[in-house]
């Protein structure tokens, strides 16, 4: 396919807002059950929302971009019942909104306590985040089955997919997590900063396991099965035009093998070689510094990281798009 | 329930791309606006086109056949492209199965394309819309036309008669027939999209002769009388008196 931008933003943006929720959440569950002593303040939970909802937005801000009729696009959330891409539309904004309440109830300090069980306080800040999470979970299984429900692209197909979106976006957002415990509150950089390196690995582990998945894949339709004849000898001598359409534009990178596969080993080291090392020399002697660039060099990892996803969807249309005579 | 499509010979069809051009003409001259083309007479022409001729050769040299293989959306009967669509502008009637666009729904967003394996569907630039054959929705059921020109204008265009258009679903129909009848076939069954239109397959016109057909066994008036030993009364002696 040809990677579009807009959604490699949009995706790459709500993936790491959704894991930056996530990782404010497990630290105030992780506090509530007492298996920390490390309270995050007010200001970090709001500080925290506020960067979350930050990215949220600019993700949708990059999917209007991709719409051909943004004015329309309330339009979208009519087909939930069958479209992964319509469930999306609506629970995106439900996620912000529920995102934008967590931060609220934090900032403005309205920690009314809503049900005591034994010695665990549970306040209203606390329901507001379950709520949140199970959205946010929603969001990036809409969102990866947008890819993996498309059969015949048979590198998307997979349950791998929706699970580097989790995964991939997770990690993201507790490295972002880690490097605002670094500005505003030090002594949560090992909790955050110990998450994140047990998520880069499980996200290693999969997308590798995709990797290695997609490129034994062999495609199921052929020039055979596109024209219906039986041959072994077809070539495609004319596509019917000598201009360019959508189907000559849309569904193919045009870039070569040795591209593509430069993109992918830059992926692997931006994405996980450096943020790790950052991270573990984070836990040692942490440093706003060190975490920026663990931070940085994720996000741009994972900008290379979409491109290559989507670069990669091999779509059965190009079959009959190969020739100009 | 009717499901009209289209069943395409290829052993009929010469390439001639008169139902692209016709389609073309058609259908950017409908209510729905023009269907937009960016310099067509320039450098990189580009535009929006609902049927597409290509061209194949199969075998190798010099045992090669050239096969001219037309394609448009084939009104899948379990259209993939269909549920994915966000907005509802995709869809298939009830009535006659054809899959449409409803270009005052549609946001541009492309997922249906990414859905579709046949690339079928071509966004508008223009309008921004997506696009895609209608099968002449609005001169099938045109009561202004004389009815034999109800059909699609591939299939008025067509000179060879490659094109036939008819409902599937009814098994006496002149295209179920054809399916029946010369080994209709779909394009890419393995993704279960059950596509309505149909192909028939190239055929070699065979005749085969025996010998008994080019030399006649009963030969009454003698004539040709090469194979019968006319010293022998033969049965044909005794009756032609
Ligand atoms: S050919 Fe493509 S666009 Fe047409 S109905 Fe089938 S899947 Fe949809
Ligand atoms: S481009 Fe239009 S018709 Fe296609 S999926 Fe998007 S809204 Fe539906």
């Amino acid at each position: 396919m040809q990677p579009a931008f807009s959604v490699i933003f949009l995706t790459t943006l709500i993936g790491m807002g959704q894991g930056l929720f996530l990782a404010l959440y497990t630290g105030q569950v992780y506090f509530v059950l007492n298996v920390v002593d490390k309270v995050s303040t007010d200001t970090f939970y709001s500080i925290g929302s506020a960067a979350s909802l930050g990215l949220l937005i600019l993700g949708l801000v990059a999917s209007v971009f991709h719409l051909g009729r943004p004015e329309r696009a309330w339009r979208a959330a009519a087909m939930w019942r069958t479209s992964w891409l319509s469930r999306e539309v609506i629970i995106l904004p439900t996620v912000m909104g529920l995102i934008f309440l967590y931060g609220l109830v934090h900032y403005m300090g309205w920690n009314l306590t809503v049900l005591t069980i034994g010695a665990v306080v549970i306040d209203l800040s606390l329901l507001i985040g379950l709520v949140a999470t199970l959205a946010v979970f929603s969001l990036y299984i809409a969102t990866g089955m947008i890819y993996a429900c498309l059969k015949f692209l048979q590198e998307w197909h997979s349950p791998l997919t929706v699970i580097n979106y989790i995964l991939l976006g997770a990690v993201s957002g507790f490295t972002l997590a880690t490097l605002i415990a670094a500005y505003n509150q030090p002594e949560l950089i090992p909790f955050f900063a110990g998450w994140s390196i047990v998520l880069l690995v499980l996200a290693f582990i999969f997308r590798g396991a995709s990797l290695i998945r997609n490129k034994r894949l062999r495609p199921k339709s052929t020039i055979q099965t596109a024209i219906g004849i039986r041959h072994n000898q077809i070539k495609q001598k004319a596509m019917g035009f000598m201009g360019g359409s959508m189907n000559t534009r849309d569904f193919f990178h045009g870039k070569t093998a040795f591209f593509l596969r430069s993109i992918k080993s830059l992926f692997i080291i931006l994405v996980f070689a450096i943020p790790l090392i950052m991270l573990i020399i984070a836990l040692l002697k942490p440093s706003v510094m060190i975490l920026a660039i663990a931070t940085v060099s994720m996000y741009l990892g994972l900008l290379a990281e979409r491109w290559y996803f989507f670069a990669e969807g091999n779509h059965p249309q190009n079959i009959y798009y190969q020739a100009i005579a | 329930m009717t499901q009209l499509a289209l069943v395409i010979d290829l052993n009929v069809c010469v390439g001639c791309h008169a139902c692209v051009t016709n389609c073309k003409e058609w259908n950017t001259s409908g209510s729905a606006g023009a269907l937009s083309d960016d310099n067509p007479y320039g450098k990189d022409p580009t535009g929006t086109f609902f049927n597409r001729v290509q061209t194949y050769e199969v075998g190798q040299f010099p045992k090669t056949e050239t096969v001219h293989f037309p394609k448009s959306c084939l009104h899948c009967e379990d259209p993939p492209c269909v549920p994915v669509c966000p907005t509802g502008a995709s869809y298939k009637r009830e009535e006659d199965g054809i899959v449409l666009v409803d270009y005052d729904k549609c946001i541009g967003c492309r997922y249906c394309s990414w859905a579709c394996p046949y690339g079928a569907r071509e966004i508008d630039e223009h309008q921004k819309v997506m696009k895609k054959c209608t099968l002449c929705v609005d001169r099938i059921y045109d009561e202004n036309l004389p009815e034999a020109e109800r059909q699609p204008a591939c299939v008025l265009a067509c000179p060879t008669t490659a094109r036939v258009f008819g409902d599937v679903h009814d098994p006496d129909s002149e295209v179920s027939v054809a399916i029946r009848e010369q080994g209709g076939y779909q394009l890419m069954p393995e993704w279960g999209t059950k596509p309505s239109n149909h192909y028939l397959p190239r055929r070699k016109n065979h005749v085969s002769y025996k010998k008994d057909e080019l030399e006649r066994v009963d030969n009454p008036l003698k004539k040709e009388d090469y194979q019968v030993d006319a010293s022998e009364p033969s049965l044909d002696d005794v009756t032609s008196w």
